[in-house]
């Protein structure tokens, strides 16, 4: 997020495409309900009617993977309104001309004709978001599982700069982050690319720097992505995974796919709370301490670290991953000593200036927000205040390219993937909650209620959804919230796992698969064979 | 900003201020039962009177806004005997099981009857007899305990946007329920559970797991979605008995059903306790000896025959910062290779 969590409740105008808040992140809804109370207004950009429809003011239903043409058609508006911001255009972007010239095949008409948006409402959520004083814009998954992913975000990232909507308090774009410490994981470095800081593995300084400071001989190749390394397991290049707290086998798209990468290792090491499904292809499984039984830090969706504090002995013989760890670093001839947690974050804070400001005292409560880079800092509520760290910013020329897999004849469906307020990912801790489990205990397929009549489907019926990577069984909710011609499963369940079906394509650049967007068929079980 | 003076001292708020929000600036105690600094002001429990210099009757501080010059008394006599009689009143047809009552040492009413040491009942009569009905496994209702605050209805409302509950019939046989008095259905976030200032409302896996005594507070944060709910776990024999949320963090004391009712993996028969290590496709347990040399040994082995880049590790989000940054440089330095992720796209 580039502003902070409370700063949303004095938003004028919140844009929330691709992210059904309230069930993903319900804390964050809390403060977008209360912006609706302080006069705010929510536009929602969805294809399935979220629960956020009800509180907002303007609902754009668009096509599953057409968020380009609707940004680009909103685009379009503003620049024909005049409601740009030049000033900030000129000082602080580069790129504009170009970028604007791009805008003129975007017309609400043709907008409209892509996304099924009526062009009234884009050019209203045009109105809304060009008048606002302190918009915001909110995404998800909904923005990135695409094969177009990265082109989704450039859109979004176009809209602010041409509105000069970002380095603003309450005014800015916000991607959730799903889980408790992704924005940590990647902060520390647990990306083929990047050592921790966002700083490059192939730039010689940035090397060297931490040569120096590991006292190890680095790689300058960048690896390769967990999607990839799926890819890489088949084909014989990877050998040996060693995976810590993931669960890939129900998380990644076309779980038979993955299934055969795991099966394909010469050796998978799985660390982890309880024996997942990825655990049970395992050469080795280590038992791991979980949050409540370790002291640390986690960092939030709004780049808060706050601390973790261990409140409880993990069972029998686990233990914290971080010693696990060094026990291992040691066994490999690469000696980890630390005696207390705090040191692994002063180390970060030596070769990352962003956080080295941040001390556990500090952090007592409340948490800090980085950038925080010296002890007397106050953390940074909102980025980007007075610049943009890498000079300009630059407009990127995006054009509406459809989902890698539509429905046709025989896969006449579009299949999108999501969560449900009462379970998590891919199942590991909720699914053993028995109370969590009474209230959502099975999987199900989302159906309009048009579509279940033409195919003679009543609710709770079992029906079996295919798509051309595999099948699954599963019982038929009918339910106004996706539209006709949609469909929608949570992928949390291992017996009708969503993964199954998904599509592995990835997005070029970033390498995230399209989970949003895949065709599939439906039909009653018992017309199966 | 005008200016008040609460029991002799002055102080300066803004318009608007209520006398009680004016009273807690002065670190100045009023007892109240039915309200809460994020909601509407309510005026019901009738504890919160003060006497307002110019006024011929005592006015609720929690609704009247404090206006420039005004001078307040917080306790007197008459204040102090109306108290004591409303939570009389509210006692005299309250179940009397403080002893095995959930909320018992966490209770604002049980507070209250102490300071003002009630013992007896001088209003006993009709009881209230409610059938307990709901199936939910989240939320008990006890609703012989409740005193009609109203916090549950209006965080319900206010808070969560849900409106699940609301007051129902009027006078001796009012009460709180969901609609049409079925049983309740609702997103199950519990913020209701955590307004309510008695034993009305409570989870129904705390039962009888610990209350006060022997149950340490830990102040953590949720391991489920990237909010960064602050979580104080509450802790007996090596086991989550009760999570809660402290007011004064980013999350405001607000959870959702999984930050505050879906702790009980964390105890689970089902965790893994011991190494295992895979003979002939089925597990054997293993010493942490026996099992670390193995994954030393082949990644070793095979980074010996197909270089560093033959291995890949998948970090967790699920982890600590700290943890995080180990593994990136175990991979990094101790194995050798870039080879590094996480589920930040999935």
């Amino acid at each position: 997020m580039t502003n902070s969590i409370p700063e949303i409740e004095n938003n004028d105008v919140l844009f929330v495409i691709g992210s059904n808040t309230t069930e993903t992140h319900p804390i964050i809804g809390l403060r977008m309900k209360q912006a609706v109370r302080k006069g705010g207004k929510i536009i929602v950009a969805d294809p399935r009617k979220i629960d956020l429809v009800r509180f907002s003011t303007l609902w754009l239903q668009h096509k599953a993977g057409t968020d380009v043409a609707l940004l680009n058609g909103i685009m379009h508006v503003l620049l024909k309104e005049h409601l740009i911001d030049k000033d900030f255009i000129a000082g602080w972007t580069e790129g504009f001309d170009t970028f604007r010239e791009s805008l003129s095949e975007y017309s609400p008409e043709r907008a409209e004709k892509i996304t099924g948006v009526p062009r009234k409402d884009i050019v209203k959520a045009a109105l809304m978001y060009g008048k606002a004083e302190r918009p915001a814009i909110y995404y998800t998954m909904g923005i990135t599982q695409h094969s177009h992913g990265t082109q989704n975000v450039f859109a979004i990232a176009n809209l602010a700069l041409m509105t000069g909507n970002l380095g603003k308090e309450s005014t800015g774009v916000n991607p959730l982050r799903g889980q408790n410490n992704v924005q940590g994981a990647t902060d520390m470095g647990c990306v083929p690319n990047q050592y921790p800081g966002y700083q490059r593995v192939d730039l010689p300084s940035i090397k060297s720097k931490f040569e120096a400071a590991w006292d190890a001989k680095l790689s300058d190749r960048p690896g390769i992505t967990a999607t990839e390394m799926t890819d890489a397991a088949i084909d014989g290049k990877l050998k040996a995974l060693y995976i810590m707290g993931e669960n890939p086998l129900i998380s990644d798209p076309d779980s038979h796919h993955t299934e055969k990468a795991l099966k394909s290792l010469d050796f998978l090491v799985v660390q982890d709370i309880f024996m997942t499904e990825t655990a049970e292809l395992a050469d080795v499984v280590l038992p791991a301490a979980c949050f409540a039984e370790k002291d640390g830090t986690f960092t939030n969706t709004e780049r808060r670290v706050q601390r973790v504090r261990k409140a409880l002995n993990p069972p029998g013989q686990a233990r914290e991953d971080s010693s696990i760890i060094m026990e291992l670093s040691g066994r490999m001839g690469y000696a980890m000593n630390y005696n207390l947690v705090e040191e692994m974050m002063r180390e970060i804070g030596g070769l990352w200036p962003a956080v080295a400001g941040i001390t556990y005292g500090r952090i007592e409560k409340g948490g800090l927000q980085w950038p925080c880079p010296t002890l007397d800092h106050p953390g940074t509520p909102y980025l980007f205040k007075g610049g943009f760290p890498r000079g300009k910013a630059s407009f990127t020329v995006v054009g509406y390219e459809p989902s890698k897999e539509l429905p046709d004849k025989d896969y006449p469906f579009v299949l999108t993937t999501g969560r449900q307020l009462f379970q998590y990912h891919t199942g590991s801790m909720t699914r053993k909650v028995k109370e969590l489990n009474a209230v959502a205990p099975e999987a199900y397929v989302e159906i309009n209620p048009a579509d279940a009549d033409s195919m003679k489907i009543e609710d709770g019926d079992v029906v079996s959804v295919s798509s051309r990577r595999g099948s699954v069984s599963i019982k038929a909710r009918v339910s106004e919230r996706p539209p006709r011609g949609m469909v929608f499963i949570p992928f949390h369940y291992k017996e009708a796992a969503a993964n199954v079906l998904t599509n592995p394509q990835l997005d070029p650049v970033c390498k995230i698969p399209e989970l949003k967007v895949c065709a599939v068929r439906i039909e009653p079980a018992s017309a199966r064979p | 900003m005008i200016k008040v003076i609460i029991d002799g001292k002055e102080t300066r708020v803004p318009k608007g201020t209520t006398i009680l929000e004016a009273a807690r600036a002065l670190h100045i105690p009023i007892p109240t039962l039915c309200n809460h600094p994020k909601l509407s002001p309510y005026g019901g429990c009738r504890l919160c009177l003060v006497e307002v210099k110019g006024n011929r009757h005592p006015v609720t501080s929690c609704s009247v806004p404090a206006s420039d010059g005004m001078e307040v008394v917080t306790s007197t006599p008459l204040l102090e005997r109306i108290r004591k009689t409303n939570i009389e009143l509210l006692l005299s047809d309250h179940p009397n099981d403080c002893m095995v009552c959930e909320k018992a040492g966490d209770c604002t009413l049980q507070e209250l009857a102490y300071f003002y040491g009630i013992r007896e009942n001088r209003f006993a009569g009709e009881r209230r007899i409610y059938e307990k009905k709901d199936a939910n496994p989240f939320i008990e209702r006890d609703m012989e305990k409740c005193i009609l605050c109203g916090l549950c209805v209006r965080v319900c409302e206010e808070v969560e946007g849900v409106s699940a509950i609301d007051f129902a019939y009027r006078g001796f046989n009012a009460k709180i329920v969901p609609s049409f008095e079925k049983a309740l259905d609702c997103e199950f976030c519990g913020q209701c559970v955590a307004v309510c200032p008695t034993g009305a409302l409570t989870g129904k896996m705390w039962s009888y797991k610990g209350r006060q005594k022997d149950v340490r507070d830990v102040d953590t944060v949720c391991s489920y979605c990237g909010c960064g709910c602050n979580l104080t776990l509450h802790i007996r024999r090596n086991e989550v008995v009760r999570v809660s949320s402290r007011d004064d963090t980013i999350n405001e004391g607000w959870l959702c059903a999984k930050g505050r009712f879906g702790y009980s993996f964390v105890n689970s028969p089902e965790r893994l306790k011991t190494p295992l290590i895979k003979e002939k496709g089925t597990f054997r347990e293993a010493s942490w000896d026996e099992a670390l040399d193995l994954v030393a040994n082949k990644l070793k082995k095979i980074r010996a025959k197909h270089g560093a880049d033959a291995i890949a590790g998948l970090s967790s989000a699920r982890c600590t910062n700290e943890e995080n940054y180990l593994f990136q440089k175990f991979m990094r330095a101790a194995v050798g290779t870039n080879n590094i992720d996480h589920c930040a796209r999935l």
